[in-house]
């Protein structure tokens, strides 16, 4: 008999969770969103106990985390960096932007560096279209990124 | 009932509301190919994901395309089903599938047997006009079913099965886009997951992306090696369904010939499984009747009802799922591992055959047999009591391949002395012949008098969930069949909760039992071809001169000879089991 492990006090907070929806099967993304909200991402582990809060097989759950690109299976970077997709910085370089970082953090976009301190991910428009391309590190805004600058952010916070 | 008329291909129609084009058109005998849509109508089974197009047609004043699987009929509609914009969306629809397609179709397990295939032929496909990548994803490899999910097609026929019929719940879409497939949970291998076995999800699938275990090979090089005694042993479903793969109608038995078949093959003796099946009555019968008469003495620790315990996908399924109530079913090993149990003993012995020089082959419609005769508990000291377990459709392969014109063998018997049965070993093939069979057995030895009529017909049918009252001399017996996993985990939680009493119930894993098993001939969708086979069981059994276990005299001798009784020590040791705790627990650490 294999066993799914968990801290008892993550675990009452997750069956909370998938009770404060009723434990229905079709808030299954709203319970993951919260779930994702508490453990910063949704290993494997806490989506065998949201399949069995809301009596759905752990395929289903693991086919509707994988395809949403919300939802992860890493855990997330202590500084966690996001770098803007949206039209006007995707105009004015973003993907080089990222390049750059997966180049020099050595990881893609969705994962984490293997130390815990980067991880790599990318939205869509946080509204500063003005200050085009956009990265974002943990709160923290960086304007008019160029692959050049990438660098000195990443070496900001890797001390 | 409310109607609507509507014209197809310039034939006017009259439908009930609520029909699909497809329905439609299929009644008013115009084809309209279909690739990802499956309709088991007589087991109520339906996938309609509107996933490939195939089925597209052209309805007056709709944009579009219309995918006749879902589209529903509305009054006055007008329907084209072959103008050349159809037919032309068709072939581009059916050319970007096979763009993302091995075509290794000469190697292909399926090959001949693969709904792509065919619709690549009849669509008269010569070029694929569409060059790009290719999804690409590891094999996974199992004891019982391959994936190789570069033949998936994403049909979903197989998620329908494994979830909504089976309620398993290993297969789900996953990942997106290009990158999606259908897989277990974590894309863990099967061999991880709860999976079954059971096999529908192979019985389904219209290409070579899931498929079964191939051990044909072995049983060859047994076969051809000197050393060894090989004998085989053949399920009852196996008879009602094998001549379908030489173009014979569906329900023509076969049995004489296949036993001629396996001569010709070279096995040393042809036996039976039904012998087996006759053994596992007198064992799991008077198990019941030990149970039902020491619960009647006021013994609450018995526990009732008795579970059947034949099928091993259903032994699966109860031990990750159901593991509180593991106490329930019958302890009695499945036919195909008392075989495996007598033979390498009892029958060893007789022929002066040591145990690791006899081979036990045994032919089942079953994918999940596969992994049952690997099972730990079935072997001494390494050696397995079974040692190969091939399917239907691997038998009719191993006979082409040895220049074996079946149709023109003679009937033959089977050996003795484990190839003699009865009527009631026979029906074991189908949902509601284990406790039919059983009937006949216990009533006869409670009650101490004969049967006056030997067919229980009140257990008999199709319906998912029976029940039946049955008279033991003014004890009534309540019973109750499930066929097809989500019906049994009905059953069962109906029992859970305590709203229903039974003394005894039979599941089986796949809808129709055996006969509908995943290891059958394909049935493409045609689900007369199981009701076939079931008419055939019974008609196998109502020409056999003997037909309860218990007056097999060779089940009689095997016990005067080695066994002593039903229950006794040996027979514990070598036809009984015990089952594991196979589900995950939720566990907290600091």
């Amino acid at each position: 008999m294999a066993n799914i492990k968990l801290s008892a006090n993550k675990l009452d907070e997750l069956r909370e969770v998938c009770k404060s929806f009723n434990n229905e099967k079709g808030e299954l993304i709203n319970v993951l969103h919260k779930a994702q909200g508490i453990f910063g991402y949704l290993p494997a582990e806490v989506q065998e106990v949201i399949a069995r809060e809301l009596n759905v097989s752990v395929a289903h759950v693991y086919g509707v985390v994988t395809f949403y690109s919300f939802f992860t299976m890493l855990p997330k970077g202590e500084h966690p960096v996001s770098i803007c997709l949206g039209t006007a910085c995707y105009v004015r370089g973003a993907e080089k932007v990222i390049e750059e970082f997966k180049r020099i953090l050595n990881i893609n976009v969705g994962e984490t560096t293997p130390d815990g301190k980067f991880s790599l991910a990318c939205l869509r428009c946080v509204g500063a279209c003005g200050l085009a391309p956009v990265v974002l590190v943990g709160e923290k805004v960086f304007g008019r990124v160029s692959p050049d600058g990438v660098k000195d952010i990443i070496a900001e916070y890797a001390k | 009932m409310e109607t609507i008329k509507l014209k197809i291909d310039n034939k006017v129609v009259e439908v009930a509301k609520g029909t699909t084009i497809l329905k439609a058109a299929r009644e008013a005998g115009i084809h309209i190919p279909t690739l990802c849509y499956l309709h088991l109508h007589d087991l109520n089974i339906e996938n309609k994901p509107a996933g490939c197009r195939v089925c597209v047609v052209e309805v007056e004043g709709r944009r579009n395309l219309a995918p006749a699987c879902v589209t529903e009929c509305t009054e006055g509609m007008v329907v084209n089903t072959h103008n050349i914009r159809v037919l032309n969306s068709r072939k581009t629809v059916l050319e970007l599938i096979l763009s993302d397609h091995p075509t290794d179709c000469l190697i292909c397990a399926k090959n001949g047997n693969c709904e792509l295939q065919s619709m690549a032929q009849e669509f008269g496909i010569r070029k694929i006009h569409y060059e790009g990548e290719q999804s690409t994803y590891r094999e996974d490899t199992s004891p019982a079913i391959i994936r190789d999910i570069d033949k998936c097609i994403m049909c979903r026929r197989c998620e329908m099965m494994c979830n909504d019929v089976q309620t398993v719940g290993v297969l789900s879409a996953v990942n997106r886009g290009f990158m999606s497939v259908v897989a277990p949970a974590f894309e863990m291998n099967l061999d991880h997951s709860v999976c079954t076995y059971c096999g529908q999800c192979v019985a389904v699938c219209p290409t070579g992306a899931l498929t079964e275990v191939d051990h044909t090979n072995s049983v060859i090089r047994a076969l051809a090696d000197p050393t060894k005694t090989v004998v085989v042993q053949a399920a009852p479903a196996v008879r009602a369904a094998l001549g379908e793969e030489f173009g014979l109608e569906a329900g023509t038995l076969v049995t004489g010939k296949m036993a001629a078949a396996l001569r010709r093959l070279g096995f040393d003796y042809v036996f039976d499984t039904d012998f087996a099946a006759d053994l596992t009555i007198m064992e799991e019968g008077t198990e019941l009747l030990d149970r039902i008469t020491r619960h009647l003495n006021g013994d609450k620790n018995v526990p009732l009802p008795i579970l059947t315990s034949c099928c091993p996908g259903w032994v699966n399924f109860f031990e990750h799922q159901f593991p509180e109530m593991m106490d329930i079913p019958s302890t009695a090993r499945s036919p195909q591992q008392m075989f495996g149990a007598i033979a390498k003993t009892y029958f060893a012995d007789k022929i002066g055959v040591k145990r690791e020089n006899l081979v036990v082959v045994s032919i089942m419609p079953c994918l999940a047999k596969k992994y049952e005769c690997q099972r730990d508990e079935f072997a001494t000291d390494g050696n397995p009591d079974v040692d190969f377990s091939i399917s239907t459709r691997e038998l009719a392969h191993l006979i082409k391949q040895s220049n074996i014109e079946f149709n023109e063998l003679p009937d033959e018997d089977f050996d003795h002395p484990m190839g003699e049965s009865t009527g009631a070993g026979v029906i074991f093939g189908t949902t509601g012949g284990v406790i039919e069979a059983a009937c006949r057995t216990a009533y006869e030895l409670f009650t101490g008098k004969k049967l006056q009529k030997i067919a229980f017909e009140e257990l008999r049918g199709m319906e998912y969930i029976r029940e039946a009252t049955i008279d033991f001399n003014g004890l009534p017996i309540k019973i109750g069949i499930a066929h097809g996993l989500g019906n049994a985990r009905k059953l069962l939680q109906d029992i859970k909760d305590g709203k229903s009493e039974f003394h005894a119930i039979e599941i089986m894993a796949c809808p129709g039992g055996c006969i509908g098993g995943g290891g059958q001939p394909l049935h493409h969708g045609d689900s007369s071809v199981i009701k076939a086979r079931q008419k055939a069981i019974y008609a196998e059994d109502a020409g056999k001169t003997i037909r309860k276990s218990h007056e097999n005299p060779y089940i009689i001798k095997l016990y005067d000879e080695f066994l002593g009784k039903p229950l006794s020590e040996k027979s514990h040791h070598l036809l009984h089991t015990h089952y594991f705790d196979k589900s995950k627990e939720i566990k907290t650490v600091e």
